[in-house]
């Protein structure tokens, strides 16, 4: 308060003669000039994720609603059990040609002559080859359905859904497009008839992979992933913390060490796809272990994740005062009580940051996992880890490769499906981090 | 000298008794450095002995290396032979660990653990598995608590975390849980020089009530806290132990000049 009043009266003293220039209007000018800089800076990333967001979700949101029709379908006996063999021989059931029933439930719906065989060609492109499994599953379930007729809802082929969603571009010429005229004005037949529904698509989270875009979904995918991110957090987590722990605690400071410091920094910065070659070399080439499965990408991605688990751990270790490990080891307290009764509990939200910041990074990498062969065609659920299965980035890279405008939306609606995801770990990371904090 | 084992005490000292700490031709290094040279030094049982001198003359690295703290140090390397009681407390069988239980350190700074007060005074006894039943580790918290003038401040807040308590207070815990395993010797590096006067008064009436019990070795800055507290001073400097002996003939009738130097003002 002395150095004010004694400044004031220096500079009245002094105003008379020539006035202390203290470069105040540069000052702030360079301050105001870097504020602008800073404002820019944040605009301009605030705008490339706005638009990002915006192109994905604009072609996206569309593939969580799914075109249905929903007819009478007669479950004629004469075209499922001709023979009536389903008491002795139940793979008949099995093996009817139910596709033919869903285009004959459509045809009666619009009206249209089972004899006319363009006609019935035309309307069998409505019905997804997926009815079979539907109509199948209703049969088998209870035979007594045979020579009754019920209300079944059916998927739509993906030409046909992809019009519903005024996706198709009209002003191409007919024999240019995927649908017909007359489908067209079919669909707006059925469409007033009540028989068209656009209910969510649990499927794009349920199915498996699919030639067909409207019975192809993310269900082995997120699968895949979830066991490859249960086998990082399993090992990835005790592994690096424990090496970081005997790095930053037990271990002397030799050039030995150094040695070990340099090359775990560096292979946080290894690009993935030579983790990949390294998991094909090692575990599919050497030990042997099936291709495309979730335990070879969780090994793979494991390798990837350790690097910045030991990091982000040494960093949260040494951020712990030195005076707790003082006031530990001069109470009589051994190395390892010290550490793992003091200095671990108050690194903890370092470390939980760093393991989740890790997960999330290993959720959205593809290149390591391309080379270990989870690019498979993959329908089924595995059923363990050993079994063939994707991921979810790598189902996204195969979406792109198709051609199909279902595909477009689909790929779209699955990066959606990983952005929520990797917002939500992120979040997460955030919200404990906050939660376990403690001061000192 | 007879075999049985009397214990002294601060108002019955047993003449000619055995020092608690011996310290013989000590010598620190760090790295190259030599840090202390050639002190002889004896600590005796239940009395306050205090070392003064100026800044960076090696007081607190005697101080460390009677607990062994400086093993923690990396490049720190000590010559000459310290015994606790008449062990060699450098003696590669001799357990660390133990070592430090029997000789406990209070710090400049307060720094309790950020558990509950509770849990700071009980660490120290648990780990070491002195007490067999929780009832006895109440006791034990309690009275330790009482015996570091803390008790009546905290006896309604044990849970409560120990960080939360006022400087003294943190520093009246800290005590305690030194106190807790029940050691032999206690070292205190200028505990009181974070704190306000009346603290540190809090504090001095405590070392003093303290050395019934204990063999206390404290390092201090101020030198009329160590013509307060202390029976025994040494005066360090440089490195070197200059003098030590009686707290009252130090202060008046000093043998060496520099210890005349220091005490009057001159340097330091």
């Amino acid at each position: 308060m002395t150095d004010a009043a004694m400044t004031s009266t220096a500079m009245q003293s002094q105003a008379t003669a020539s006035r202390r220039d203290f470069g105040l209007k540069k000052r702030h000018r360079d301050e105001a000039l870097f504020r602008f800089y800073g404002i820019a800076a944040i605009t301009i990333g605030v705008a490339f994720l706005a638009i990002l967001l915006f192109s994905i979700v604009s072609k996206g949101y569309t593939a969580f609603v799914q075109t249905s029709i929903t007819v009478p379908v007669e479950f004629s006996a004469e075209l499922i059990d001709k023979d009536n063999e389903r008491a002795t021989n139940p793979r008949v059931l099995v093996s009817a040609n139910y596709p033919v029933l869903a285009r004959n439930a459509v045809a009666k719906a619009l009206g249209v002559d089972l004899a006319d065989r363009a006609a019935m060609r035309e309307i069998q492109a409505f019905v997804s080859d997926g009815s079979r499994s539907i109509l199948r599953e209703i049969v088998t379930a209870d035979p007594n359905v045979i020579g009754t007729t019920r209300p079944v809802t059916l998927l739509a082929a993906a030409d046909l859904d992809s019009a519903n969603k005024g996706q198709i571009d009209l002003r191409v010429a007919e024999q240019n497009r995927k649908v017909s005229d007359q489908q067209l004005r079919w669909l707006e037949q059925l469409k007033q008839q009540g028989a068209i529904s656009t209910p969510f698509n649990w499927g794009l989270l349920s199915f498996g992979a699919s030639s067909r875009p409207e019975t192809a979904g993310l269900g082995v995918a997120l699968i895949g992933s979830a066991y490859m991110m249960l086998i990082v957090l399993v090992l990835a987590l005790p592994i690096g913390v424990a090496a970081s722990i005997y790095l930053e605690e037990f271990a002397k400071k030799n050039p030995f060490t150094d040695f070990i410091e340099v090359n775990i920094n560096n292979l946080a910065a290894v690009p993935s796809i030579v983790f990949g070659l390294l998991g094909l070399a090692v575990f599919i080439n050497f030990f042997g272990m099936p291709r495309s499965a979730p335990l070879v990408g969780g090994l793979v991605l494991t390798l990837m994740t350790l690097p910045t688990i030991i990091i982000a751990t040494r960093a949260a270790l040494r951020s712990v005062p030195p005076s707790i490990r003082s006031a530990a080891l001069g109470i009589g307290a051994s190395r390892t009580q010290m550490v793992f009764d003091h200095v671990l509990p108050l690194a903890t939200p370092g470390i939980l940051t760093g393991t989740i910041i890790g997960l999330a990074r290993a959720l959205g990498e593809t290149a390591p996992l391309l080379l270990i062969g989870m690019v498979a065609f993959v329908a089924n659920y595995p059923s363990t880890p050993l079994e063939p299965a994707t991921a979810l980035p790598v189902q996204i890279f195969m979406w792109t490769n198709e051609a199909e405008r279902a595909f477009v939306e689909r790929t779209s609606g699955a990066v959606m499906v990983l952005l929520v995801f990797l917002a939500l770990m992120n979040i997460l990371a955030i919200v404990l981090r906050r939660r376990f904090e403690r001061r000192w | 000298m007879s075999l049985e084992s009397v214990s002294a005490t601060s108002s019955n000292p047993i003449p000619n008794a055995p020092p608690k700490m011996t310290g013989d031709k000590v010598g620190v290094f760090y790295g190259e450095k030599q840090a202390l040279f050639d002190v002889d030094l004896k600590i005796v049982a239940n009395q306050v002995t205090s070392l003064i001198g100026p800044s960076g003359c090696g007081k607190s690295t005697f101080l460390r290396s009677l607990n062994r703290m400086n093993d923690t140090i990396d490049g720190c390397r000590v010559i000459g032979k310290i015994s606790l009681d008449t062990d060699d407390i450098y003696d590669p069988s001799i357990d660390v660990v133990e070592l430090r239980a029997r000789v406990g350190m209070v710090f400049q700074k307060p720094n309790p653990f950020p558990k509950s007060i509770f849990e700071n005074v009980a660490y120290g006894p648990r780990i070491h598995g002195i007490t067999k039943s929780k009832a006895e580790m109440d006791e034990l918290v309690h009275s330790s608590l009482r015996r570091a003038g803390l008790w009546n401040e905290v006896k309604d807040r044990l849970n409560e975390p120990g960080t939360g308590l006022s400087g003294g207070q943190q520093q009246r815990l800290c005590i305690a849980r030194a106190i807790a395993t029940k050691p032999e010797v206690l070292l205190m590096d200028e505990p009181c020089s974070a704190l306000d006067p009346i603290a540190t008064a809090v504090i001095e009436e405590l070392i003093d009530e303290l050395r019934e019990n204990f063999t206390i070795v404290i390092v201090t800055h101020s030198m009329q806290q160590a013509a307060r507290v202390s029976q025994k001073t040494a005066f360090f400097h440089l490195g070197k132990l200059i003098e030590e002996g009686k707290t009252e003939d130090i202060f008046t009738n000093p043998r060496n000049k520099q210890t005349q130097d220091y005490i009057t003002g001159r340097i330091g």
